[in-house]
């Protein structure tokens, strides 16, 4: 379950993010990056680096991993995860598009907020 | 019992010769060997290296004094034969010493060819055939006096560059119009006489030798038109001739060199003929390629293979000159049966021409970019019809036929058979076969195995596709390493295929260069934004999400995810206004940390990213710009004060460096770009240790170049001298412009100079006016579309994206 269908928040039309780039959303308990990948895919990940917290969403978007931009960790955006010989996850929020808006599932960060 | 086989001679011929016969018949015969030389085979291709300082004999050597041991040789060093008794079957040694034959092997080689001008026979006058006279040279060459090496073909040219490097003044003397002519047309020879030009060595052609003055040694050399060049070192490279003599005396029939048939035997079957001595068909051979054809024969032979033969292929010639890449085989004489296919790039230094007969190609010429040898010289040997390729030809494997752009699948399509080393005759199928079979991994290895890029090294980059087209990912090589892996391209392929095919969009590069991924990756993205900013200035429209953060928005980010805001100071001069501009927005917007940078700036350090334009607005507003120091480009022009106040100052200093700033900003390098200027020779600005610096001295500017004081410390080059602050800004221009061109993306000015050679930097910046100036222009041109302020265009609202969140949740999630 990815919580009940009024805990899905509108952050934002999908246009106001650019292709192979991400914005920030301030949430109580800290940034998301918003991503959005040159297919159109959009991932909601926290913008904190499992290395050193690095801000995610300033990082080079490519395929669907991003590179941190302070020590150039490659994180999965699917996942969360780092990729290659790195590890560590970062938390993930789930996202979707609905006439060309974007919608986070805040239920998932109060859930975690609470946890 | 043994058979006995003595070999007169102990050249890589020969040695070539008993290494093929130990690996077949290890035990069919007592080897003797007699060596003229005291010493043991070594590689006499690698002598220019030894002359040149980059080797030692050591490393030159083919057979240790361990090999004869391990192989049961006998080696008679210094020891040179002065008969052959054929109806005895015995040779006889200069001093005195008579060994019986049942099969022996005349390997005498060849005598260097002296002019029989007046003088030929002072001291100090060389030729250049083995290591006595590389050390006699490098003996000579300790004086710093001048020489002058009759003969501009592979071996004088060689032997020039070499003493050149020594230290030596240097005048190449060349009877023909152009260089080489042997082996290259007049275009390229051109070409070539001005790389050499270009390393400070003066080269006289149409120059006909009347004598060599000296009373005990040499001290001039006078030319049939009058000149008369001081000299204290004459080397006679005009050619060789075959040293038959001991052949002759012992009856064999001899033209130029030890006639011989496609058994290698001589005119007594049990005497054969290896080497430059030996004379094939009226044809006589110098070249390292065919002499070890020959020995395979003469190794099969004498292992009682009698079907083996011996057929002349083309050669190919390379002139070992470390930053001259030149290549040629084959016929190119102008005949009113051939085409020809040209391409020139005078900016890039690039020459190739390609002679057709009847679809095939015959022969090839290539200055500058010698990479395809291989592959045309493939196409060359076989004689393919290309009549398909022609279209493509001269553009190399890269283009050919739909061939994928990866240069691995140029080298894995060539055949089996296809020669990869012309030093040491190595095929491919063997390079491959050791690999697999031995379990070969690196460079070396191969090199020990196969003998295959161990001579003069030139045909690494195939070795080495090879290595990685049979190991396949798990190898890496480090000469053509790929920008990343999302492609199997390097740098330069892409920045010449960018080029090449007008490529002016990165998805648009990255479709037809076969991507191997989406859109690429954080390595490569930033390098191709750069390329094409570089390439297509005006046109290229800039992708921001293919720069690094801190260049997106134009501040350096900090651990903490805030950034840094350094404004640009002008030769690193300040103000009491812009002074007190920074002080009022480092309380407004409660600035941590102020500090002066090595770079003569300002530093705040701790901005909140939603700062930046209000920061960035009140900086514009105090008169102040973008300093860049987050850029790949020009970062600061560090400067001492120079005659405006220092008593030692030789020129402004300062002004110069303000100047040099305000014309340079703005520009995107590979890399970052430091410079400094300083007054005097004290050096106060620290200009010797920048990517750019500038010495003012009284009779103008000495310019540098090529230093770093980061992860390398190194002290500049000096670039040039030039007497104007006009022609200093010109020349650093220009310089930074074939940087711009040439550079790897990251890849620092001195690291790109020490690849591309620092002769050649400045043959191309300072003593080629029409290419500076041309440099310059791109420079000028590359300039109207960068010096935009991008603080000034944020402030006012431009990519705002960048500075806002997308949305804050903290309130509204609050009033739940």
């Amino acid at each position: 379950m990815t919580g009940s269908k009024s805990s899905w928040r509108d952050v934002g039309a999908l246009d106001a993010i650019p292709v192979r780039g991400a914005r920030v959303v301030r949430t109580p308990e800290g940034c998301l990056a918003v991503f959005r990948t040159d297919t159109g895919e959009v991932f909601a990940l926290d913008d904190r680096c499992p290395h050193k917290a690095g801000p995610l969403s300033q990082g080079i978007v490519h395929g669907r991993a991003v590179t941190c931009p302070l020590h150039n960790w490659v994180i999965d955006l699917s996942t969360g995860e780092a990729m290659g010989a790195d590890k560590g996850q970062v938390r993930t929020v789930p996202v979707r598009i609905e006439a060309g808006r974007v919608l986070i599932d805040t239920a998932r960060l109060s859930r975690s907020k609470a946890a | 019992m043994a058979k006995r086989l003595v070999v007169v001679g102990n050249g890589m011929a020969p040695g070539r010769t008993l290494e093929r016969l130990f690996e077949t018949r290890p035990d069919a015969y007592d080897v003797t060997i007699f060596n003229a030389e005291p010493r043991v085979n070594y590689d006499r291709i690698m002598l220019s290296p030894v002359l040149s300082g980059e080797k030692n004999f050591e490393q030159i050597v083919i057979h240790g004094d361990g090999w004869y041991v391990k192989h049961g040789v006998t080696l008679y060093k210094g020891a040179s034969i002065t008969a052959i008794d054929r109806t005895a079957r015995t040779v006889t040694s200069a001093r005195g010493l008579t060994v019986p034959y049942d099969k022996l092997l005349i390997a005498t080689g060849s005598l260097p060819i002296i002019i029989p001008v007046p003088g030929h026979k002072l001291a100090g006058v060389l030729s250049y055939r083995d290591l006595d006279d590389v050390q006699a040279m490098l003996l000579a060459a300790k004086s710093r006096g001048s020489a002058v090496v009759i003969g501009g073909g592979l071996l004088g040219l060689e032997a020039a560059v070499g003493l050149k490097e020594q230290g030596m003044d240097v005048t190449v003397l060349h009877l023909m119009p152009t260089l080489m002519e042997r082996q290259l047309d007049v275009p390229a020879g051109h070409l070539l006489q001005r790389a050499i030009e270009a390393r400070g060595i003066r080269v006289i052609t149409k120059a006909n030798t009347k004598a060599i003055l000296g009373e005990k040694k040499v001290e001039a050399l006078l030319l049939e038109d009058g000149t008369r060049l001081p000299a204290d070192l004459v080397i006679m490279a005009v050619g060789i001739k075959p040293n038959a003599g001991l052949a002759k005396d012992a009856g064999l029939e001899v033209g130029r060199g030890i006639k011989v048939a496609t058994s290698m035997q001589t005119s007594d079957p049990d005497i054969f003929a290896v080497g430059e001595c030996a004379e094939y068909e009226a044809q006589v051979f110098g070249l390292v390629a065919p002499l070890y054809e020959m020995a395979s024969v003469v190794a099969a032979q004498l292992a009682g293979d009698t079907n083996a033969k011996f057929s002349p292929s083309a050669v190919a010639t390379k002139l070992k000159v470390t930053g001259i890449n030149l290549f040629s085989a084959g016929d190119f004489a102008e005949a009113a049966d051939r085409e020809e296919i040209v391409l020139r790039d005078a900016a890039r230094g690039v020459y190739k021409r390609l002679v057709l007969k009847d679809n095939r190609l015959i022969g090839a010429v290539l200055y500058g970019d010698t990479a395809d040898g291989a592959w045309f010289f493939d196409h060359l040997k076989t004689g393919r019809d290309i009549a398909d390729l022609r279209e493509t030809l001269i553009f190399g494997p890269a283009f050919a036929g739909g061939t994928p752009l990866d240069p691995t699948a140029a080298v894995a399509a060539l055949p089996d058979e296809a020669e990869i080393c012309g030093c040491n005759g190595v095929c491919k199928g063997k390079i491959t076969g050791a690999i697999t079979t031995l379990g070969l991994t690196t460079l070396d290895d191969v090199r020990a195995q196969t003998k295959a890029s161990a001579s003069c090294g030139s045909c690494t980059g195939l070795v080495e596709q090879l290595l990685k087209f049979t190991l396949g990912d798990s190898y890496n090589p480090a000469a053509v390493q790929p920008m990343c892996a999302c492609t199997e391209l390097g740098h330069d392929d892409v920045r010449r295929l960018i080029v090449a095919k007008q490529l002016k969009s990165i998805p648009d590069l990255m479709q037809s260069l076969a991507w191997k991924t989406s859109c690429g990756c954080a390595k490569c993205r930033p390098a191709l934004n750069y390329y094409m900013i570089a390439s297509w200035p005006g046109e290229y429209k800039d992708d921001g999400q293919s720069r690094y953060i801190n260049e997106r928005v134009h501040a350096n980010i900090q651990k903490d995810g805030t950034f840094s805001v350094v404004p640009r100071m002008w030769g690193g001069v300040t103000s009491a206004s812009e002074l007190r501009a920074i002080a009022d927005v480092v309380e407004k917007f409660q600035i941590p940390t102020v500090k002066v940078t090595g770079g003569q700036r300002i530093d705040m350090l701790g901005v909140k990213k939603q700062d930046l334009p209000a920061v960035w607005a009140d900086l514009n507003a105090a008169g102040m710009v973008s300093g860049a120091a987050y850029a790949k480009g020009l970062r600061t022009v560090k400067t001492c004060v120079g005659t405006d106040w220092c008593r030692f100052g030789t020129q402004d200093s300062t002004g110069l460096g303000v100047k040099i700033e305000k014309f340079m900003w703005g520009s995107w390098t590979p890399a970052k770009v430091k410079m400094a200027v300083s007054g005097c020779p004290r050096n106060c600005a620290e200009a010797t240790c920048k990517d750019v610096g500038v010495i003012c001295v009284d009779s103008g500017y000495d310019i540098h170049f090529a230093g770093a004081a980061g992860l390398d410390i190194k002290g500049t080059e000096l670039l040039g001298h030039v007497e104007t602050e006009k022609e200093a800004i010109e020349a650093i221009a220009a310089l930074v412009q074939l940087y711009r061109e040439q550079g790897r993306y990251l890849e620092r000015i001195y690291k790109w100079a020490k690849r591309v050679g620092l002769d050649t930097i400045r043959q191309q910046v300072m003593q080629d006016a029409e290419r500076r100036s041309a440099l310059y222009d791109r420079f000028v041109i590359s300039q109207k579309f960068a010096q935009h302020d991008p603080w000034a265009e944020r402030a006012a609202g431009g990519d705002a994206h960048e500075f806002r969140p997308m949305a804050d949740l903290t309130f509204k999630e609050a009033a739940e």
